[in-house]
């Protein structure tokens, strides 16, 4: 057997390499680094909840759970998601919990594509869309968002990228990497194209509880989620999960909420591939979401004092960046520094030993930008901005 | 709710203002004002470092005392646990649902002078009914800092 390059699908050929890749291989033979280029929180799982999982093994419950996934899960889900975002699912057909949202997306696209079938999504955006679109035999058609716009998207950009091919829009707010919260006159308007033109949209919630007040850290401002627009809950897959709110990245959980026949689509795909998430996950699952909420807000209100710190930071070292109103990600503009975003990360890991991620990872509008992550201790990022002080200091 | 500033002075007492200015984009002079006027009106009453007592090398003990009291027909327990509180071995002492009225804890004391406060000075206070002394063996969480806690996460240093 020669050539065993060639054995590989066509499909999956097309697909290019992760662009964070050689940046992590960089990173990891170092051991002197800061990291603000991780994508997860630094706080481990919340004890009660690490407890319950422990408890789900020590009771022998080890067994497969229904392929939805556990009953008394997607009722707690169901109640969850109807106190936070607004419309109601039957827990019994509406709900399928998933090993995480990464999951659950690649679950809606194999399930809604047709072969050249298209779907819209915005850009800079998390890694996997393109990719997972590809995979399904979907065409991706990105909508670049603009730094003058504080990356949010337009309607008027989503309705010039409607085709008679399209079937799907995907959303992502708060949004990963720029930590982009959606403006509710756009999403409103975003809502009534895709009942327009008859569309599906996917909105990627996992960030939706990691929200902040323009200013007082101890405030929890309230967020709108594009399912709770007339003619949307009928057309919407909503995707989240357990990972960032909950600190549960390792535990790999997340779910759709989604009218029963596009659920029952995507069961069908998950019950011959993944078959069910891990029982103790869900049993993790179902503590988080009946006691959770406390400790959800203990973490989120550290991240808003963070993300102020380091807001103050950029400003003061003459960084531009726009104020995120999510998740745990700054985006700040590097370009009056005289590098694209690649060489800005590289030589700041040259040179500082701190670690961002270039903006282009996450699409190439991304250029121009780098992800700096403050889901790290208050300590470390002091510690970062300093050095980044010091290097951008030698691009002047 | 509580002030997110004296919250946070809890958690750590050592944040300065201008630390916390960059943390609440307020300003620092206001912060400072802020403070002086918690300090100058009890409500913060001090600032302390929270050590591990099997670090200091200090072979003291340290005592719960559970305290029976006989009511006063004015005041209640009030002026009784004043005069307990004032005696410099206690650290602290808080009246209790239950079983008992007050519990009083000694702290790092040599164990002779627990007995000596216990007989000498705490049983023989008119009002005191009885006491039940409990001596504490072993720390595994003081003031929200669990002892010998995590080994940190491993997370990856860049994950997409």
């Amino acid at each position: 057997m020669n050539n065993l390059a060639s054995k590989v699908s066509r499909q999956l050929q097309q697909i290019p390499k992760s662009g964070i890749r050689d940046f992590f291989e960089l990173v990891q033979g170092r051991d002197d680094v800061i990291s603000l280029g991780v994508g997860e929180p630094d706080f481990s799982t919340p004890w009660h909840i690490r407890e319950a999982a422990i408890y789900c093994l020590e009771s022998g419950n080890t067994a497969y759970t229904s392929n939805l996934g556990l009953l008394s899960l997607r009722e707690e889900i169901s109640g969850y998601v109807q106190r936070y975002f607004g419309p109601t699912y039957d827990p019994k057909s509406e709900v399928l919990v998933t090993v995480g949202v990464s999951e659950a997306l690649d679950l809606a696209f194999r399930a809604l594509l047709n072969p050249g079938d298209e779907v819209i999504y915005h850009e800079p955006c998390y890694v996997s869309y393109s990719p997972s679109i590809v995979m399904a035999y979907g065409v991706p058609v990105t909508i670049a968002t603009r730094l003058e716009d504080n990356f949010t998207l337009l309607a008027s950009d989503v309705a010039a990228a409607i085709t008679d091919r399209t079937r799907i829009i995907v959303l992502n707010f708060p949004t990963n990497p720029t930590g982009a919260v959606e403006p509710v006159e756009e999403l409103e308007k975003i809502a009534k194209l895709a009942v327009e033109h008859d569309l599906i949209v996917i909105t990627d919630e996992i960030y939706s509880e990691l929200i902040y007040d323009k200013e007082d850290p101890s405030k929890v401002p309230s967020h709108t989620s594009i399912v709770s627009f007339p003619g949307m809950r009928e057309r919407t897959i909503l995707l989240h999960g357990f990972s960032k709110a909950y600190a549960m990245t390792g535990f790999r959980l997340g779910y759709s909420c989604a009218p029963s026949i596009l659920t029952d689509a995507m069961m069908k795909v998950h019950q011959y591939s993944m078959l069910c998430a891990s029982i103790i996950a869900q049993k993790a699952g179902i503590e988080a979401l009946r006691n959770g909420a406390p400790e959800v807000e203990k973490m989120r209100h550290e991240y808003a004092l963070r993300r102020n710190l380091m807001l103050e930071g950029f400003a003061r070292i003459g960084i531009p960046c726009f104020t995120p109103g999510g998740a745990f990600y700054l985006f700040p503009d590097i370009t009056s520094f005289g590098l694209n975003s690649r060489d800005f990360a590289f030589g700041l890991l040259e040179k500082e030993s701190v670690a961002v991620v270039p903006g282009t990872a996450f699409g190439a509008s991304g250029e121009g930008c780098v992800r700096a992550c403050y889901a790290t201790s208050r300590a470390e990022l002091e510690e970062a901005l300093v050095r980044i002080e010091r290097f951008v200091g030698t691009l002047r | 709710m509580i002030d997110p500033i004296l919250d946070e002075l809890q958690r750590n007492s050592r944040s300065t203002p201008e630390e916390l200015a960059k943390l609440f984009h307020q300003d620092a002079a206001a912060i400072a004002a802020k403070i002086k006027g918690w300090e100058e009106d009890g409500t913060i009453l001090g600032y302390h470092a929270v050590v591990d007592p099997e670090r200091t090398g200090h072979n003291g003990v340290t005592a719960f005392i559970e305290v029976k009291l006989t009511p006063e027909r004015e005041g209640g327990f009030d002026r009784i646990a004043r005069r307990i509180s004032k005696f410099s071995q206690v650290t602290a002492c808080y009246l209790m649902s239950g079983g008992y009225d007050l519990v009083v804890v000694v702290e790092d004391i040599d164990l002779r002078a627990v007995a000596q406060f216990i007989s000498e000075k705490l049983s023989s206070l008119e009002g005191v009914i009885s006491t039940s002394t409990h001596f504490q063996l072993k720390v595994y969480k003081q003031s929200r800092f669990t002892i010998q806690g995590e080994s940190h996460l491993g997370r990856l240093p860049v994950v997409p």
